[in-house]
């Protein structure tokens, strides 16, 4: 059957295509036999999370819905559905910032309305196929072990894409109205990174005031919170009794996302032409005058190259709002070194592995944006300066802003506890640095503007970024409780590094 | 001791690149000192590389390339030094105002500021940027983008000047300030090497014009010698071969090579 042209149905299929297609390019990158691969890897790593689900949460299938299970799981799907709303603003800010098709769509004839109620539709089923090869592996295992009645689980994530979308669309059109369309793109960006964050780093932080612990699940089982939280009947829990199984809580819930969404969809898709419109012409018409005139300084190619990377990272809050999540996480350890620092207790152990690992994750991102995320690559070719030096001085600019974040904490860590700074510090340059050089090694040219899709432009430079911050990290717990341990992490976490670059096109032989 | 200025600013011998196909195929190429040259070809003729590599962005296969009589592939720093590549796509920086990216050139280029600071004044000046040079380049049309990326390259005072498609979506207005700067800047004695699809500004502004096709160079010399090599294949309509456009001669050199392949 062939949807009228115009028609939701139409457009429904218009977007479907552009967005699976879109899919496939991620995963083989244009290349078939690198979507088999991708395919066969996506297989199993979907059998590995089986077996990791198995051993996480195996023992809780036969779980009776009492109090500490449904404060348990409203814990975990609250932590989700406030990442799936920080995902849900992202993509609706986008939707209204990006130009793409827009002209063409709001050109034609055709009810653009239609279309725009598809996309805010296809924003909650992204959010909900997201979530599910992440929330099935665990799902299945449960109704393996416990029965059926946990399929209402899967319920629950399409009632929490409809609700995270619906809120998400809500907010975001708020902030457009109250603070104006030049201004919400980076405060809905920052929203976003904290509401994302919040509720872990509101346990965590809670953990570390009450039990002197970073986790958060220590705050989620005490007795304390549950003696405050209503009793098991309450509606408050109707999200896990869903997940549980209860057929009135799931239709409830799944019900009140639903009409949620629509309404959603209803008062926003026809004003949604005129909001993309009001924002592409604020970007327009947005001019900065920098006030600061000084005269010219004397610099050297190198300081020239760090200054100008330098000033970029500063006047880009929107870059800045994307490693901004990385920074929220420092909090907790921040306030666990505070509060240890206050007690005079020995929990600086903790602190180590989350900094080092905090700086690779931070020096990672910033480094594709000094190395790859480069606006003038033909500029900074030709001007008279060697490759090796242009690319020196970029990276002495990305380990700077990580010596500027972790000078402070690592200097306070040292009044406290001088050898766990020195593990921290040595710690935090090796990670810096394995992730700058994975960073090089895979470099390549984009528009710092593309800093979001750097994570699919190389799968394996984004794993191997992450496995050597986590190896790093690792090293450096062990080596702060006993040097001769680290050996063996750090071997493998060095190894790790080394066979990224083996794999890497910098390794590859050249054709002259 | 007076400085003698090299007969050649650009010498190119059996340049060639290769990609799938050779996109530079053997192509012998020399600009004068102060000259103002045109390299014409249809899409995908090979102009584009040739001035990346001239550049220093590519590196070519085989052949040589000669800035002012520095072998650039062998000693590119000090080939760079006396160039300056502006393409179709201004590169600037969206976060920076006009004068902070004067500024960052300069340094690049290491020019003391003494020198640069003047400099840059004059070339907002000229290109009508002053009263934008302390805003950030985001909220900047085309037009003004490439203008900024003019005053760019013209900041250390090149030698050569290698533009690709520089006027291309630029309006009337834009257009003829860099034609201006860059016609001020041949009578200085600089040299310019320019491709365009825009013929009539190859017709007004070159010294010399080269007809590039396959990667090969077919043609070369003032407009009064194209046309009249082009003169017997032209499609005059019965005009006199000086009446000839320049666009005529054009289309009946490149459907030479076709002719005879």
């Amino acid at each position: 059957m062939i949807a009228e042209p115009g028609s939701v149905v139409w457009f429904a299929g218009h977007e479907w295509r552009l967005a699976w297609r879109d899919w496939i390019a991620i995963l083989s990158g244009g290349r078939r036999k690198r979507l088999r691969r991708a395919v066969i890897a996506m297989a199993i790593f979907i059998v590995f999370m089986h077996f990791v689900a198995y051993w996480m949460v195996g023992r809780y299938a036969d779980a009776a819905p009492d109090k500490s299970t449904l404060v348990a799981i409203t814990g975990s799907v609250l932590l989700s559905w406030l990442l799936m709303i920080s995902q849900a603003m992202e993509s609706t800010t986008r939707a209204f910032y990006s130009r793409s098709d827009l002209d063409l769509i709001l050109a034609s004839p055709a009810a653009a309305e239609k279309l725009f109620a598809v996309r805010i539709a296809t924003v909650a089923l992204s959010l909900a196929m997201m979530a599910l090869p992440l929330a099935a592996p665990f799902i299945d295992i449960l109704i393996a072990r416990g029965g059926w009645r946990w399929m209402g689980a899967y319920g629950l994530i399409v009632a929490m894409g409809a609700t995270a979308t619906a809120l998400a669309v809500g907010l975001t059109v708020a902030l457009f109205r109250v603070i104006g369309a030049k201004r919400t793109r980076f405060v809905a960006q920052v929203v976003a990174a904290v509401i994302g964050a919040a509720f872990v780093i509101g346990l965590q932080i809670a953990a570390i005031l009450s039990y002197g612990t970073i986790s958060r699940l220590s705050v989620l089982q005490s007795q304390t919170l549950l003696a405050h939280l209503p009793n098991a009947g309450s509606r408050v829990w109707w999200p896990a009794r869903a997940a549980l199984g209860d057929g009135t809580a799931l239709l409830g819930v799944l019900g009140v996302g639903l009409i949620l969404l629509a309404a959603t969809i209803v008062i926003v898709a026809p004003r949604f032409g005129a909001y993309a419109n009001t924002a592409a012409g604020a970007a327009a018409s947005s001019v900065v005058q920098v006030r600061r005139s000084t005269t010219f300084r004397a610099m050297s190619p190198r300081h020239a190259l760090r200054r100008k990377e330098w000033t970029l990272l500063q006047r880009d809050p929107w870059l800045v709002s994307q490693t901004l999540m990385q920074m929220l996480y420092l909090i907790p350890p921040a306030v666990l070194l505070w509060r240890s620092f206050a007690d005079g207790n020995a929990a600086y152990q903790l602190l180590v592995p989350v900094l080092v690992m905090a700086a690779g994750q931070l020096a990672g991102g910033l480094a594709w944006l000094a190395i790859s995320g480069e606006d003038a690559p033909d500029l900074v070719a030709s001007a008279p300066v060697p490759a090796g030096f242009i690319m020196r001085a970029k990276i002495e600019a990305v380990l700077g802003v990580v010596a500027v974040v972790f000078t402070p904490l690592v200097a306070v860590l040292a009044i406290a506890s001088p050898w766990h700074a020195l593990v921290t510090s040595v710690g935090i340059v090796v990670a810096a640095v394995a992730a700058t050089a994975i960073q090089l090694w895979f470099r390549g040219q984009a528009k710092r503007s593309q800093f979001r899709r750097r994570q699919v432009s190389s799968r394996l430079a984004t794993f191997a970024e992450a496995f050597s911050s986590i190896g790093w990290a690792a090293t450096a717990a062990v080596a702060a409780a006993s040097l001769p341990l680290a050996i063996a992490p750090g071997l493998l976490a060095f190894l790790a590094v080394m066979g990224t670059w083996l794999m890497s096109p910098r390794a590859q032989p050249r054709h002259a | 001791m007076q400085h003698v200025a090299p007969p050649f600013a650009l010498e190119i011998a059996g340049l060639v690149k290769r990609f799938d196909r050779p996109a530079v195929d053997g192509l012998n190429l020399n600009v004068r000192s102060g000259e103002f040259y045109a390299l014409l070809g249809p899409n995908g003729a090979g102009k584009t590389t040739t001035l990346r590599m001239i550049a220093g962005l590519l590196l070519p296969d085989a052949g040589s390339i000669r800035v002012a009589g520095i072998d650039a592939p062998a000693n590119p720093v000090a080939a760079k030094r006396l160039m300056a590549w502006i393409s179709d796509e201004p590169m600037i920086y969206d976060k920076l105002t006009p004068r902070e990216y004067l500024e960052f050139v300069a340094g690049l280029w290491g020019l003391a500021p003494a020198l640069a600071e003047p400099r840059a004044q004059e070339l907002l000046g000229w290109l009508e940027l002053v009263p934008h040079a302390q805003e950030r380049c985001e909220g900047f049309s085309k037009g003004m983008r490439q203008k900024v990326a003019l005053a760019g390259a013209l900041i250390h005072e090149p030698q050569l000047i290698i533009l690709d498609e520089p006027l291309t979506g630029l309006d009337a207005g834009s257009a003829r300030q860099v034609k201006t700067v860059l016609r001020e800047r041949v009578r200085a004695g600089g040299t310019v090497i320019m491709t365009t699809h825009i013929l009539e500004v190859a017709e007004r502004m070159a010294d010399r014009i080269g007809v590039i096709t396959r990667g090969k160079l077919i043609a070369e010399g003032t407009l009064e010698e194209l046309r009249h090599r082009a003169g017997k294949n032209a499609t005059t309509g019965g005009a006199a071969s000086d009446q000839v456009s320049l666009e005529d001669t054009f289309l009946a050199l490149v459907a030479e090579p076709a002719e005879a392949a």
